[in-house]
């Protein structure tokens, strides 16, 4: 009896919910774990955007400093004025990122997902084997055909053009991946069921009912596809001036030697703040995503 | 014709009747329609995928350089790589060295700090989970390290190394053979925290809050043990596709070495096999060869994830 006591009370209960197993140390200790990865992470993320905002001086001020002293947009509007000098006008530069990554997108949205629906609902001959295939393609690294592919984009005449940077990313499996995951355990289907009794075709089912249920699914494989796209920078593909990134251009920026690191900083506070908002914008969309992602052994 | 007169063109085949290659004709042609919205993906997908993967074996067996009619060359171009390209088994040590930290490291990394963070209020978890994610989103910002580490005294870490007294003179850091392969190591660290850290968090929000109840009742006494029993076993599905996720990136940094150390870096302190592939088929075009080094390093990524798959089917038993 008063064993059984005992072994009860260990049981703590707070608000009719069993309170689990926290021991005060391991709190402690998780929390500094925590914060010495955490400034870890965030250091030199904030050097960065501290950087953007430093005056020249301060910049190469012995020792360096985590804080600014007199912070200045200058940086900024150094950038716009090195830009508007350059020998391509820098829109162009701005222009091909916008247009690439905007195509590439939404083009692997839209082959992405019809793909995605097929094989997540829909049996036919082969789709188990294609699956499979897209799963193996998840565990190579592309870099292993980057020179057999230079062959075929050269044999397909697409050197030199946009085609030769959005196609390929018309094909990247991660966001496909994801979003036949998401629509296998979020699309039932009996609600497909009925569509296909009341006489609804695969396409309009796919259209009208399954893609505004995997809405979540679109964001994250937008934002994978978009990160890749918007962060590419000089390609083997492309040698015309007219046809490169914003990224490549940024790059030459910094290139430019001292007087341009005030600059540099700008630029790159500028290409890193617009995935970090796309992401702060849907992060609960994408990680509710991510909770179909696993892998079936 | 009679009323029970079976109508043989019209009436439902049985599978029975059917021979496998008919019965599959038959499916595919039910199936139109998947084929047409799978064909597109699945065409691109084909020529920039897996085709590469193919014409790299062949060419590996050849002598192909993009201006020659190849030859034929049969193992030559792997029998070369393992006994006569030392910079190639440089790069092969480089590869395993830097895969067989950044692999497991971030691994946990992301499944730790996934873990700590799961049960702290929804708004201070976004935060976190921004802070650490955010570099492996940011493009290129992980050149911030060449400033934190550059070579004068404006570095901060040389400076402040010299303010205390440890250097009197400033390190080269990314140009100093001993200190290439741990600064990059650190660096593809940093920018590690990606879609499977995601996925962590998102599989430890899915598992069923009852279980730890029911684990805590039948006598689990620390958080050690609940991870252990209830936990991983429960998001074992993630840890699989986090687990592939890291292995194909941890093969796959060679841009951050040449972004901080330049192409070839010192005395090949960071050669790794990506840049042996850069080399051969982007810079010599002897393409044979370089085929041959994809293929070695198509393997290796492949054999990785298939053992550590294994590995994971045991969590938990």
């Amino acid at each position: 009896m008063a064993a059984e006591n005992v072994k009860y009370k260990k049981l703590r209960v707070r608000g009719h919910r069993v309170v689990l197993n926290r021991g005060a140390g391991g709190d402690i200790g998780i929390t500094i774990v925590l914060a010495i990865f955490g400034l870890f992470m965030f250091l030199p993320m904030y050097y960065v955007v501290i950087q953007a905002f430093k005056p020249l001086d301060e910049l190469f001020m012995f020792p360096p400093r985590f804080y600014v002293i007199s912070p200045t947009l200058d940086n900024f509007k150094d950038l716009f004025t090195l830009m508007s000098d350059s020998w391509v006008p820098f829109s162009r530069y701005i222009f091909n990122t916008v247009f690439i990554t905007a195509c590439g997108t939404a083009g692997n949205l839209l082959l992405a997902s019809m793909t995605a629906y097929a094989l997540s609902k829909m049996r036919f001959p082969g789709r188990d084997i294609m699956f499979k295939l897209i799963v193996t393609s998840l565990m190579f690294h592309s870099t292993v055909n980057q020179v057999t592919n230079f062959i075929i984009i050269s044999a397909l005449g697409w050197l030199d053009t946009y085609l030769a940077i959005i196609i390929p990313a018309l094909a990247s499996t991660m966001g496909l991946y994801l979003m036949k995951q998401f629509m296998e355990t979020n699309v039932p289907d009996t609600v497909l069921e009925s569509a296909r009794l009341d006489g609804a075709s695969e396409f309009r089912i796919y259209w009208t009912i399954a893609m505004p249920m995997v809405k979540p699914a679109w964001l994250t494989l937008i934002i994978e596809t978009f990160r890749g796209l918007w962060a590419s920078g000089a390609s083997v593909y492309i040698h015309s001036e007219q046809l490169k990134t914003f990224n490549y251009a940024i790059g030459q920026i910094l290139s430019g030697g001292i007087v341009r690191s005030g600059a540099g900083a700008a630029s790159t506070v500028i290409m890193m703040a617009v995935p970090i908002i796309i992401f702060i914008i849907n992060q609960s969309k994408i990680i509710e995503t991510m909770g179909s992602s696993g892998m079936k052994d | 014709m009679s009323k029970n007169a079976v109508d043989t063109e019209h009436r439902p085949v049985s599978r029975q009747e059917l021979t496998r290659r008919q019965w599959i004709w038959k499916e595919m042609k039910r199936n139109k329609v998947a084929y047409l919205m799978a064909g597109p993906f699945m065409v691109l997908f084909f020529v920039f995928t897996i085709l590469p993967v193919a014409l790299s074996a062949v060419f590996s067996l050849t002598d192909f350089n993009m201006l020659q009619v190849p030859h034929w060359m049969g193992l030559s171009n792997y029998i070369r790589l393992f006994t006569q390209d030392e910079v190639f088994l440089k790069a092969c040590k480089n590869t395993l060295i830097f895969a067989s930290v950044t692999g497991p490291v971030s691994y946990m990394m992301s499944l730790m700090i996934a873990w700590f963070i799961n049960e702290l209020p929804p708004k201070i978890r976004a935060v976190i989970t921004l802070v650490f994610y955010a570099p492996s989103i940011s493009g290129n910002v992980y050149l911030i390290w060449s400033t934190l580490f550059s070579g004068d005294a404006y570095g901060w870490a040389n400076a402040w190394l010299m303010k205390l007294g440890f250097i009197d003179s400033p390190i080269l850091w990314f140009q100093t053979e001993k200190y290439v392969m741990p600064l990059c190591i650190v660096v593809a660290l940093w920018t590690s925290l990606g879609t499977s850290f995601l996925a962590f968090i998102a599989g430890l929000q899915g598992i069923d809050h009852s279980q730890f109840e029911a684990g805590a009742v039948d006598g689990i006494k620390t958080r050690w043990q609940e991870l252990w029993y209830i936990t991983l076993p429960n998001m074992r599905p993630q840890l699989m596709f986090g687990a592939v996720l890291s292995i194909t990136n941890s093969f796959g940094f060679g841009g951050i070495v040449t972004a901080l150390c330049g192409f070839p870096s010192v005395n090949y302190a960071g050669h790794t096999i990506m840049h042996c592939l850069d080399d051969y088929g982007g810079q010599r075009f002897e393409v044979g060869y370089a085929s041959a080094i994809a293929v070695v390093l198509f393997l290796i990524m492949i054999v990785c994830n298939q053992v550590i798959k294994k590995a994971l089917s045991k969590v938990g038993e």
